[in-house]
């Protein structure tokens, strides 16, 4: 993994770290780290709008919640993980219709 | 960007269902076209999919205090263009109505319309400029992972705002775009930068399917043999 893709990672890090640390000690109870989603049908609901469709499921409590978040990204990562480690594996053999090996130096 | 169960009129469901609907049916079939011409893409568009899934799992707090998440739309969006990226769209976001009851069944079409086409063809279309511009390709996919993502939630912050035009459309446009899009900018930021990793990484491994896929969208546009036969 190349330095600029270390680097870039931290950021990403970083900009999810600013606003806890810029908000600290603060909480759902205060009005923060709520959803943008749930702001949004708040604000609906101002308006005085009743929602006319209930969610077929919903999930009973956080936990469970959080048990379909993490297997969604789960799923997600599994993939991603094979077909890349796949490949780099591969890239180790040649390609048998080019008979080129595949590149798998830096991108630089 | 998920509008939850319930919360646009009949009416208006009906409408952005009547939208996304024929881009994920067109979607399907050039997902069909793609992997019969390009039976290697096959592996790249799982990838494309599952990036969604994990970046649209992923709830980061941003500046306003409030949560939100990456879309990861802007990737399927670059390598296969908007209607294939609604597809995978479409199973995301199924998957999300169903298990997490964020979204809707009723809302479906409205956030199809959103993560999968809107976002997905800013991203496109945005790549193809900044590449024919000159741009270097780290600049070109991050700036179009960040406005297909920022668009993405500009177009939900649009569909409330025509649904619920109250006070008027200006206001409630203004009170949504503060909801959604202003707290979006980081996330946008950092889905970018996210875009970027994983393309340079693919680009690493696999640098030919990239340049097939690449080579097969801008032929239409620059192949000089079609050019000189005009």
């Amino acid at each position: 993994m190349e330095t600029r893709h270390i680097i870039m990672l931290i950021t990403v890090a970083i900009i999810a770290i600013i606003p806890l640390a810029l908000y600290g000690g603060l909480g759902e109870d205060d009005g923060y780290f709520g959803g943008a989603d749930g702001a949004a049908a708040e604000a609906v609901e101002e308006t005085g709008y009743k929602p006319w469709f209930e969610p077929l499921w919903e999930p009973p409590s956080g936990e469970i919640e959080s048990l379909f978040f993490s297997l969604q990204a789960a799923i997600g990562a599994l993939i991603i993980g094979y077909f890349f480690g796949y490949y780099i594996g591969k890239g180790k053999k040649k390609d048998p219709i080019t008979n080129l090996k595949y590149k798998t130096g830096d991108f630089e | 960007m998920h509008i939850m169960e319930g919360f646009l009129s009949l009416e208006w469901s009906i409408f952005w269902y009547l939208l996304s609907v024929p881009v994920v049916i067109y979607g399907i079939f050039r997902i069909k076209k793609i992997t019969q011409e390009f039976p290697e893409s096959k592996p790249l568009l799982a990838v494309s999919g599952a990036f969604m899934f994990v970046l649209s799992a992923l709830k980061l707090p941003s500046v306003t205090g409030s949560c939100s998440h990456p879309t990861g739309n802007g990737l399927g969006g670059i390598l296969f263009g908007p209607a294939v990226a609604s597809v995978l769209a479409t199973l995301v976001l199924i998957f999300q109505a169903l298990l997490l009851a964020h979204g809707g069944i009723s809302t479906l079409g409205a956030n199809i319309f959103s993560m999968g086409i809107i976002g997905p063809l800013f991203a496109w279309l945005i790549y193809r400029g900044s590449q024919n511009a000159g741009l270097s390709l780290a600049i070109s996919v991050f700036l179009a992972a960040f406005f297909g993502n920022l668009m993405t939630y500009v177009t939900t912050a649009l569909q409330l705002s025509l649904a619920f035009p109250l006070p008027s459309f200006g206001a409630a446009l203004s009170n949504f775009m503060l909801i959604f899009a202003v707290t979006q900018i980081p996330l946008a930021i950092a889905e970018g930068l996210l875009t970027v990793v994983i393309i340079e990484k693919i680009i690493q491994i696999r640098p030919d399917i990239f340049e097939r896929l690449n080579i097969f969208k801008i032929k239409s546009v620059e192949d000089p043999i079609i050019e000189a036969s005009k």
